[in-house]
């Protein structure tokens, strides 16, 4: 019969629109402002930087060693290293940014940078709303924008922050053992250096008999 | 001369062209430029049609609104930063993109892949190609005029496919998510509990399509006979996917080539009888049907292990000199990725053959003669995205 085929297809939108009211797994979309689906764990928006202590600028973990500056396919990490050293969270001397910029209306959220960072100090945000209404300024982001705390991290991505973070505790463990072997070694050395001394010391003093 | 002067004067050239007579001699024909903003085209594309009443007389395709010099910018980079722009190309299929051009730089460096990562990147192509073919297939029926309704329906599933991706990638379209010697993280059992999940739906999503769509007496008369690519002309002009198989030729590339560990699946090759648009909507929704099988056997015996070569270098990465040609069987058809390396950070050449561009120059065989109102309909059926086709 001519028509059937049409009368199949709009039984199968009936169903669907009757089965709308009764169950909630028909219902595929959200009125989004009001009601909002929570983004995936592995979700990325937009790059942020790190920090561990409570000063974000004591505590960035960014050492400006510009590696990301150079792997970023659409070049929107602009950074400025500093001259001197400080003293980063663990309390080593290291160099720092004095301006990290990210122009987000350039990024294309491809992670790269987080990838090849190899201190750990950039990863991706899961934050989207960001519409400004100055397009130059309003999407370029400076580095006390960009710093984020390291429980921010593990709130957004708590399996990976987990992951860096025993990656770096483990990386500290062994620099404290070289550190803890150094050290034992230096004062071996100079136990050793202090006794020949002494020894010579002891024999100069025999020849002056 | 000026640029002004010069837009001027081909301005006026095309003001003074002398009138196009019909083959008959006896009207002027009508000369439509459809595009490069219509609808049909998803995209920016530009039909140049000459017709004698409803009739088409000529077609000529015009490219390029889009390009965006993704070859020659690939060659100022290195490797690993012209992956994310691959996810471009075909902006539906990013994973494929990615795979295609992973695939590439393998063979040129002598890679090798992990078991479990092959696996992954067989589950994740498949996925592409499901929600692929579902809603080129609404879009192609919406370009006949049901507004809305059948790719909607494609957008529901596709919508959860997309979930999947950035479960696992962290994004939904631009997934940038394989590398060079494997995929970049690893998929949690978690996730693979969910696309199992969603591919035991799938094919109830396939059996309401099919009823909704296929004994559709309006969509029968409309794609019925229209637009009719005949083999020889397919396989002279380079057509691939999909298309090609539309046309009766049995060729795919992962029963070809059996890149990857596609000859460990049992799956069939659907094939056209009548090589015309009906054809091609029905080897996409058949060849959903295979997609769904090959992800069940692949889900069944995902092996462990890691996902990258331990061996793989992320930074740093620069291949001996030579050559390769890496291709699979995108959704669209042979999608390949041509690399020549001197040895440096990025590659000395770099090419890439995009199956939308290549479908797409037979488009003027299959419409000569039809009406205006069957060109969108076999430009529909032609299935490209505008992205990969100016690249």
């Amino acid at each position: 019969m001519l028509g059937e085929g049409i009368l199949k297809g709009m039984a199968e939108t009936a169903r669907n629109f009757a089965g709308s009211f009764v169950s909630k797994e028909r219902l595929t979309t959200v009125e989004y402002p009001e009601e909002r689906i929570t983004p995936a764990e592995n979700a990325r928006v937009f790059p942020f930087l790190v920090y561990d202590s409570a000063d974000w600028e004591a505590g960035m973990r960014c050492v400006a060693c510009q590696i990301c500056e150079k792997e970023c396919p659409p070049k929107c990490i602009y950074i400025e290293k500093s001259k001197d050293k400080k003293p980063d969270a663990v309390g080593k001397p290291q160099f720092y940014p004095t301006r990290f910029d990210i122009d987000i209306s350039v990024c294309m959220s491809c992670q790269i940078c987080v990838e090849v960072c190899p201190f750990e100090a950039i990863k991706m945000d899961t934050e989207f709303e960001l519409a400004t209404d100055d397009r130059f300024g309003g999407l370029l982001l400076d580095r006390k924008q960009l710093a984020k705390s390291n429980q921010y991290y593990h709130r957004i991505h708590p399996t990976e922050a987990a992951e860096v973070d025993a990656r770096l505790a483990e990386e500290k463990a062994k620099s404290d053992a070289k550190a803890k072997v150094a050290a034992d070694a230096a004062a071996v050395k100079a136990a050793a250096s202090a006794a020949q001394a002494a020894n010579s010391a002891a024999t100069q003093e025999g020849t002056g008999d | 001369m000026t640029t002004s002067a010069l837009l001027r004067e081909k301005m006026e050239e095309g003001w003074n062209r002398p009138p196009v007579i019909s083959p008959d001699g006896e009207g002027e024909l009508l000369e439509v430029a459809m595009g490069p903003h219509h609808p049909s085209t998803h995209g920016v594309f530009r039909m140049d049609v000459a017709l004698d009443g409803e009739r088409v007389i000529r077609l000529k395709p015009v490219f390029g609104y889009l390009h965006r010099n993704h070859e020659k910018i690939a060659e100022g980079v290195s490797y690993l930063a012209s992956m994310p722009y691959t996810d471009r190309l075909d902006y539906i299929c990013s994973l494929t993109n990615n795979w295609a051009y992973a695939l590439a730089v393998e063979k040129l460096v002598g890679q090798e892949v992990p078991e479990r990562a092959e696996y992954l990147r067989v589950i994740l192509g498949e996925l592409t190609r499901v929600q692929n073919h579902a809603s080129s297939i609404g879009f192609l029926i919406q370009e006949m005029g049901a507004s809305g309704t059948p790719l909607m329906y494609a957008f529901k599933e596709r919508e959860k496919i997309l979930d999947l991706f950035e479960g696992l990638t962290g994004s939904r379209m631009m997934c940038n998510y394989m590398r060079f010697g494997g995929c970049r993280v690893d998929a949690s059992p978690a996730w693979l509990d969910a696309v199992r999940k969603v591919v035991d739906e799938l094919p109830g999503f396939a059996d309401e399509f099919e009823r909704l769509l296929c004994s559709n007496e309006i969509l029968m008369a409309r794609c019925q006979g229209v637009g009719i690519l005949r083999p020889e002309l397919a396989v002279n002009a380079g057509v691939t996917g999909p298309m090609l198989r539309a046309s009766g030729v049995n060729y795919d590339i992962r029963k070809v080539d059996g890149y990857g560990i596609y000859n460990r699946f049992n799956f069939r090759v659907p094939l056209g009888d009548h090589w015309d648009v009906f054809d091609r909507f029905m080897v996409r929704l058949l060849e959903m049907r295979e997609s769904i099988a090959i992800l069940n056997q692949a889900l069944k015996e995902v092996p462990g292990g890691p996902v990258m070569d331990p061996k793989a270098k992320i930074r740093g990465f620069r291949p001996k000199p030579g050559e390769a040609y890496g291709r699979i069987e995108a959704p669209k058809g042979e999608l390949g990725f041509y690399l020549i390396s001197d040895g440096g950070p990025n590659p000395y050449r770099y090419r890439v053959r995009p199956p939308s561009l290549i479908n797409l120059t037979v488009l003027e065989d299959m419409c000569l003669g039809s009406n205006v109102a069957d060109i969108v309909l076999i430009f529909g059926s032609v299935d490209i995205v505008l992205g990969e086709v100016d690249r």
